[in-house]
């Protein structure tokens, strides 16, 4: 009876959440396009989540690109394709390895910290004060942040697929002694624009969700500074978790518009 | 409505209930504030205080009961009419809730973004900014951050950070807690000129026997979510009823 009730109560809190997130997501479109806009917060989010991750997404993509492409020439060598690597390694990181990986990293750099930013905000009234001053506390944090992340992840993503790519040609400079001129036009003749856009779109989405569960459960954070914490673990838990149901509906969607 | 010497008051909170679950925090709780006055509302922790107070600016929404501020009921109002009625509002937080990614500078900014043009505030906002900080004795901290500054000095930021749209109402909520002795007395002292310069009515929520002393005009025992006892501090403290001389021993 205790088992089944507690069963019941999770069940019940799961489906209270989902509810909830569609109110917060509903809100974020009313408020969105309602004056007055934030231009100056939204710019200084931008800044904050675009060019502090450059680093970070750069190391990132560059590692990814050399140790997928060290990884995969044995392979490649046993039937003499290595030859293909450059379009194998493109098609790959630019349709679906660099988008995934990227925006987990930024689940967890980006993600995180509007989590901790915003339930810090609410455990030390902050947000309450923003309220009390006659200022819309979600337009101002909520809304700003969830367009930065939307419009940075495309971007940040395009930089570390061509990092990755660098990554890549570099190994097989070294090691086939293929040169970048013809590695990267080897890249460009394989890669087509119904790989790059669905991609691109996709990686609108990742922005948004980054955003949208990173401030949801920062600005709805409660329990004071251990709350601040769970606040920031599940923003990138939550988040790492819709990345991939993301992924899965977009590789589903680009399948029947594009064919796979 | 009650009219002390003919006037109204500025505040009124009628008859407010409040529950979390099945505990009732406010149950029937009573409130005028009139201008110009200093009350004070004093309770044990957890007696509802700071719940009536969130109340009293939209921050909670109450079971029941009426709330009103310059004659308008905040319970029914649309929010950008909330929004409006809170620039006539100073709060000063517990915690003083400053923007701690924010300068002082940019704290006292904020409120007047918004709200400077329809207040017909005609001064520059730099000037404003500069006139509050001086108001409460801290011009020159004005490019510092919220974190290089001491416990009363962020209290006093955010006390200028009330003050900065000129409210007709300032609420503070437990201003002297956290502090040590000497800082409690400058902030209470702060709060004295305050009201002679900016001529506002003060709702003081408190434990601070010390504070409730120096500042009140008259007095509201709060216990288990109603007005207990109501009255100056000397008819309070002379008080033989125990429940209100709990409050004033030591």
């Amino acid at each position: 009876m205790v088992a089944s009730n507690t069963v019941w109560d999770n069940v019940k809190s799961f489906f209270e959440e989902i509810g909830d997130i569609a109110y917060f997501t509903g809100r974020f479109f009313r408020e969105v396009f309602k004056p007055p806009f934030e231009f100056r917060e939204l710019l200084r989010q931008c800044y904050n989540m675009g060019n502090r991750s450059m680093l970070l997404v750069g190391v990132t993509g560059f590692i990814l690109g050399l140790v997928f492409t060290l990884q995969s020439r044995p392979t490649l060598m046993q039937f003499g394709a290595e030859s293909w690597m450059p379009s194998m390694v493109s098609i790959s990181i630019v349709r679906e390895i660099g988008p995934v990986i990227i925006a987990l990293i930024c689940a967890g750099r980006i993600g995180s910290g509007i989590g901790a930013e915003l339930g810090s905000m609410r455990v030390t009234e902050q947000i309450d004060a923003m309220e009390v001053s006659g200022t819309n506390p979600f337009k101002f944090l909520v809304v700003t942040r969830i367009v930065a992340a939307t419009l940075m992840l495309p971007l940040l993503i395009l930089l570390g697929d061509a990092i990755a790519l660098l990554g890549s040609a570099l190994v097989e400079n070294i090691k086939g002694e293929v040169s970048f001129l013809l590695y990267f036009n080897q890249v460009f003749d394989s890669l087509k624009f119904s790989d790059l856009i669905p991609a691109t779109i996709k990686s609108f989405f990742f922005g948004f969700a980054i955003g949208l569960v990173g401030c949801y459960k920062g600005y709805y954070c409660s329990k004071g500074t251990v709350g601040v914490g769970e606040a920031s673990n599940a923003a990138v838990v939550y988040t790492s978790m819709l990345l991939f149901v993301i992924d899965f509906i977009a590789v589903f969607v680009t399948d029947i518009f594009f064919g796979i | 409505m009650k009219l002390e010497n003919g006037i109204a008051p500025i505040l009124e909170i009628k008859d407010l209930k409040k529950t979390f679950g099945g505990n009732e925090v406010l149950n029937g709780f009573n409130l005028e504030l009139y201008k110009g006055e200093n009350l004070v509302v004093m309770g044990k922790s957890g007696a509802g205080k700071s719940v009536m107070i969130k109340c009293l600016v939209g921050l909670m929404r109450a079971n029941s009961g009426s709330i009103k501020i310059k004659d308008q009921d905040i319970t029914q109002l649309r929010q950008e009419d909330l929004d409006i009625l809170r620039t006539h509002i100073g709060f000063l937080f517990q915690g003083s809730a400053l923007y701690d990614s924010m300068t002082v500078r940019e704290n006292l900014l904020f409120p007047l973004r918004r709200h400077k043009k329809r207040l017909q505030l005609k001064e520059k906002s730099e000037t404003l900014v500069r006139e509050a900080l001086s108001n409460v004795g801290l011009e020159h901290t004005i490019d510092l951050m919220p974190a290089e500054l001491s416990g009363g000095m962020q209290r006093r930021v955010a006390l200028a950070r009330a003050l900065i749209l000129k409210p007709e109402i300032i609420l503070y909520d437990e201003p002297t807690t956290g502090l040590d002795p000497i800082t409690s007395k400058e902030i209470i002292q702060l709060m004295r000129n305050v009201q002679d310069t900016y001529d506002t009515s003060s709702l003081i929520i408190t434990h601070d026997v010390d504070c409730a002393r120096v500042i009140s005009n008259r007095m509201i025992l709060l216990v288990d979510g109603i007005n207990y006892a109501e009255g100056t501090f000397p008819e309070l403290s002379n008080s033989k009823d125990p429940k209100v001389q709990a409050f004033f021993k030591n």
